[in-house]
Order: C-alpha cells, then sequence, then structure tokens
C-alpha cells in the first residue's frame, strides 16, 4: 500500500510538472507571437521616425539603414519652415478647440433633455437621434456646402466648428446620455427641493458628476478635429488657412514625393501631439473606447 | 396634462432645442434638398434645374460609376473579415492574462491613432517600388523562389491589397473594444468548461464568441459603413486620381469628384443615395444574418 501511495504521489507530482511546462511553452509562445505582432505595429513609425532624421542621400541607399548617421535634426527645422507648420498648427487648434467647446457644451445640455426629463414623446425623438447616425456624410454634403456658400462661409473656418454646438454629433449625445442615466434620481431630487431649477440640477449636480464622460467626449472629438481630412478639404480654400491634415497633403502633392526625410519629419510632427495627448490621456481614452463599444 | 408634465414637457424641449435646430440645419433640410437635387442639373453656382430621373439613368450606364463601386466592394469585402480576424485574435491573445497586457495593447492601439494623412504618406514610402523597407523586406525572403515582391501602389492588382494592408494597421481600435467585451466574460463559464474538461478551442468557440457576438455585430456593421465611405486614404495616396488606371477609385473619392471637381452636385447627390441604400440595405441583411447567432446575455 505504501508503494502504490509513493506512485500516485509521484505520478501526481509529474503531472503538475508536465502540466507547469505545458502553461509555461504556452504562454511563451503567446508571448512570440504578441511580440512579433507588436514589431509589425510599431515598426512603421519607428520607420518614419528614422527616416525623418537621415540626410536625403541615405533615405535611398540599399540595404536600408535602420539608425541614421548622422543624426540629421535640421531635417525638423527644415519642415517647419516648408509647410508653415506652427499656422497650420494654429489653424487645426482653433478649430478643434472652438469645436470641442461646443460638443461638450451641446451635448451634454442635450443629452441631459434626453436623459433625466421625463417628457411626452421623448422615446420617439431619441430613436430619431439614433437613426441620424445611419446618414452617410456625402448624402448631406453637398447640400451643406449649398447652405454655407449662401451663407458667405466658404473659406471660413465657420463650418467645420458651428455644427459642434448644435449637438451634431448624436454619438457624443447618445454616450452622454448612456452615462447621465446612471446617476442616482436621489441626487436631482433632493437639488430639486432644495429649490434648484432643471438647469441648476444640470449645472451643479450632473455636469460635475459626469467628469469622466465629458472628457471622453472632448477628447474624441479633438481628435476627430485634427485627423479630419474630407471637412477642410472641401471648406478651406486658402493656403494660410490650412489644417495640419489637408497642409500635409498639399505639401505631399506638390512634392511629388521625394524629399521622403521632410516628409517623414512632417508626418512626426503632425503624429507626436496625438500620441502625447494619449500617454497623458490614456485610461480616459482606453474607457472611452470602451463605452462606445459596448452600450452600441 | 398636470402642471408637472407641462413643466417637463417644456424644461425637456427647450434641453433639446440645440439639436432640433442643429437636425433641422444639418440633417433634416439637407436629406430634403438632397433627393431634390439629385433630380436636377445642379452646378451649385446656379439654380438647380429640374431633370427627373436623368441622374439616375446616367449612372446606370456610367462605366465609372460602376467601377468604383466595385472597387469599394473589393475593399470592404477584403478588408471586414481580415479586420474581424485579426482583431479578434489579437484581444483574445491579449486576453490570456498575459503578463504586460496593458504595454501590448498600447503597442496595437498606437497606428489607430495616426491621422489618415500622415499614415498615408508614411505608407506611400514603405511601400515604394523602389527604396521601400517592405519591398526591401519581402524581396529578401522572396528572391530565393524566384519571385519579385509586387510594386504595391504603381500595380492595378495590387494597389487596392495594398489599402487593405494599410487599413489593417489601424485595427487596433476594435482590439481595444473586443477586449473590453472579452473582460465582461464571467469566469465562472470558463472554470465550468475546465471541470468539464473543454479544451481551448471548444472554450473559444462555445463560451468566448457567443458572448462576444454583440461586440462582433456592432463592430462589423461600424466597420461596413466606415469601409463602404473610404476616402481619405486613397485621396492622399493618388491625390484624388485614383490610379493606376481607375483601380483606387472608391466610390466617395468618385463622388467627392463630380461634385467639387467637375461642379456637377446633382449626379453627385445621386451617387450620396444610392450609398445610403446600400448601406441601409446591407445593415440590414447583417441585421437579419446576426438575429440567429448573436447572444444578448442581457436578455
Amino acid at each position: 500500500m505504501p508503494a502504490a501511495d509513493a506512485m500516485t504521489s509521484h505520478e501526481a507530482a509529474r503531472q503538475i510538472a508536465r502540466r507547469r511546462r505545458r502553461a509555461w511553452s504556452c504562454s511563451l509562445a503567446i508571448h512570440g507571437l504578441l511580440l512579433c505582432g507588436g514589431f509589425l505595429f510599431l515598426f512603421p513609425l519607428a520607420w518614419m521616425i528614422s527616416t525623418s532624421l537621415k540626410p536625403l542621400d541615405q533615405t535611398m541607399r540599399m540595404p536600408p539603414q535602420w539608425i541614421p548617421d548622422p543624426i540629421q535634426w535640421k531635417n525638423y527645422l527644415e519642415a517647419v519652415r516648408y509647410i508653415p507648420f506652427f499656422t497650420y498648427a494654429r489653424n487645426t487648434l482653433v478649430i478643434a478647440v472652438l469645436g470641442t467647446l461646443g460638443t461638450i457644451l451641446s451635448s451634454a445640455i442635450v443629452a441631459y433633455g434626453f436623459a433625466r426629463i421625463e417628457w411626452k414623446g421623448r422615446d420617439k425623438v431619441f430613436l430619431v437621434l439614433l437613426a441620424t447616425m445611419m446618414v452617410p456624410f456625402p448624402v448631406t454634403m453637398v447640400p451643406m456646402y449649398a447652405v454655407f456658400r449662401e451663407l458667405h462661409w466658404i473659406g471660413t473656418y465657420r463650418p467645420l466648428w458651428v455644427p459642434a454646438w448644435f449637438g451634431a454629433s448624436a454619438f457624443n449625445v447618445f454616450l452622454l446620455r448612456q452615462f447621465f442615466m446612471t446617476i442616482p434620481r436621489d441626487l436631482s431630487d433632493a437639488a430639486c427641493i432644495d429649490g434648484c431649477s432643471e438647469l441648476g440640477i444640470f449645472w451643479r449636480v450632473v455636469a460635475p458628476l459626469s467628469r469622466p464622460a465629458l472628457a471622453v467626449i472632448a477628447l474624441f472629438h479633438f481628435l476627430y478635429c485634427w485627423n479630419d481630412f474630407l471637412g477642410p478639404l472641401i471648406y478651406l480654400i486658402n493656403q494660410d488657412t490650412f489644417t495640419l491634415a489637408l497642409g500635409l497633403q498639399f505639401y505631399q502633392s506638390r512634392q511629388g514625393g521625394t524629399p521622403w526625410n521632410l516628409l517623414m519629419a512632417a508626418s512626426t510632427l503632425v503624429v507626436t501631439p496625438i500620441i502625447a495627448l494619449f500617454f497623458f490621456t490614456q485610461r480616459t481614452f482606453i474607457q472611452g473606447i470602451t463605452m462606445s463599444g459596448l452600450k452600441g | 396634462m398636470t402642471n408637472r408634465e407641462r413643466r417637463n414637457l417644456r424644461n425637456g424641449l427647450l434641453f433639446i432645442l440645440p439639436w432640433v435646430a442643429g437636425f433641422a440645419a444639418f440633417i433634416a433640410y439637407p436629406l430634403g434638398a438632397s433627393i431634390y437635387f439629385s433630380l436636377c442639373d445642379y452646378s451649385v453656382l446656379k439654380a438647380p434645374i429640374y431633370i427627373g430621373g436623368a441622374n439616375y439613368q446616367e449612372l446606370a450606364t456610367d462605366p465609372i460609376f460602376w467601377e468604383s463601386m466595385g472597387n469599394t466592394l473589393f475593399f470592404a469585402m477584403l478588408f471586414l473579415p481580415l479586420s474581424t480576424g485579426l482583431a479578434i485574435s489579437l484581444a483574445l491573445l491579449l486576453n490570456t492574462g498575459v503578463r504586460g497586457m496593458a504595454a501590448y495593447r498600447t503597442i496595437f492601439f498606437l497606428p489607430s491613432l495616426t491621422p489618415m494623412v500622415a499614415s498615408g504618406i508614411l505608407w506611400m514610402w514603405m511601400l515604394n517600388g523602389e527604396y521601400g523597407v517592405v519591398n526591401h523586406a519581402l524581396n529578401y525572403l522572396l528572391r530565393p523562389f524566384g519571385v519579385e515582391a509586387p510594386t504595391w501602389l504603381q500595380s492595378t492588382t495590387w494597389a487596392k491589397p495594398a489599402i487593405v494592408l494599410m487599413s489593417l494597421w489601424g485595427v487596433g481600435y476594435a482590439v481595444v473594444i473586443y477586449l473590453a467585451a472579452l473582460q465582461d466574460v464571467p469566469l465562472q463559464l470558463y472554470e465550468a468548461a475546465d471541470l468539464d474538461g473543454a479544451r481551448w478551442h471548444s472554450k473559444v468557440r462555445h463560451i468566448t464568441l457567443p458572448l462576444l457576438s454583440p461586440a462582433i455585430f456592432f463592430n462589423v456593421v461600424m466597420g461596413l459603413i466606415t469601409a463602404l465611405q473610404i476616402f481619405a486614404l486613397p485621396y492622399v495616396l493618388t491625390n484624388g486620381a485614383g490610379g493606376p488606371g481607375r483601380s483606387t477609385t472608391f466610390y466617395a473619392m468618385y463622388l467627392y469628384n463630380c461634385a467639387f471637381r467637375y461642379l456637377r452636385m446633382g449626379y453627385a447627390c445621386a451617387m450620396a443615395w444610392i450609398l445610403f441604400l446600400i448601406i441601409l440595405g446591407l445593415t440590414l441583411v447583417i441585421h437579419r444574418a446576426s438575429r440567429r447567432h448573436v447572444f444578448y446575455a442581457g436578455g
């Protein structure tokens, strides 16, 4: 009997060891796959930075040189001068800041009307709002252009930020409504008893409690403005009013794409602020995507 | 109606007033106007002239229209399955409790932040036929077999796959969505399956994928809507020309060119409405198909 016991415990120990070995090789395989994938995903960004620091002749050397030698920082100076980078950055910021302010304010007010006040027909109107998310931009593009043309807004920034002040992004309204619904009713009721008006409840109770959700939509709208290409392409005419995205494309098309080191320097300059923003607000970002993906 | 109800109605309407104004100006009016314009000869410079269904008739025999539609469907049909498969695979790998998950997640997510214009220019450089780093690597691998790497954006065959490749680079956004959905799957289900001796792949098939199906449905529909409207990337790559040949003339690009290059705004509106109907139709098809396969845990 003791011999059999020893056998089984010995057997069990071996099994545990085998299982552990399998788990270990499994996690090794997962790390291997993720490292390979991660390398492929990061490589283009690394290559962009590497090219941006090379002298022109080195960009065309075969086999490619991984690390620039010498590192040519002056590419950035040249790129900044060639594409009037600071002018374009300022233009982009004007649109993004005005648009983001409008989005936060208008989406929050509208979402409050849909989430915290019960009125007749509310749910039907909300369905209409949801349905507008389905409308592709090209359908409304031409009439909106015609309207803005009548208003003499073509060539100004107004077509790019004014709609944001009117709850134009149904998606943001939807997101905020979902968030507002999770705030306990009692808080509003208490404020109501204290004599707070509906607007007061919105401003003093609901809005302060919703800072994370407001941050999410602010971030997303800012990013949208920074990356938007079609809007500026349609509405902006003069070169000195271009945004970064439009200016970068304009510069590239005029160059016919030869000075790759300067183009990569300019691209790096356009990408870096967004990546920096991401690192400072990583949690908000991930939270926001999670919110937008699941409640849909 | 009681006093309270009346007050609520007034307050509710006051709060949504900005949206009502925006809806009227930026959705309702443009929708109506664009139906009307689609029946007109309209250049935006002069008042529209009613011409009935002539735009639609012309579209039916416009070879560029059909080619752009074919290109767009080709892109969507290649991109959607590949991106969905890639995103789910990466999310499954990240959800294995692997150490450094957050770091990997950041790495996969970063490229999706890159503005389309920057990413287009970057890939133009990487896929350059002569000095591109991608072809350098490919040729190194393929030459021993006597195969030459394709010239990507200079080739009518490979330009669209190249754009699919670039778009796949931005798949990280979907990975984050799937990962969040995966982390909501109750662990007891896996524990129960473990007790029954279930293998990894049957756990994925019978637990993970069904519980992930709402997220998959949402992502496929959103992906379809964006894929059918692909514009910025091919515009940047070809400076709006859609070449070589017409191989990268996508639907939205041709529409844009009709409206703003040839000033045929009525024609463009007709195209936009056809696109809208296609999107509605395909969404409906996916919705129908999903009814049997999407599982909503909450009922």
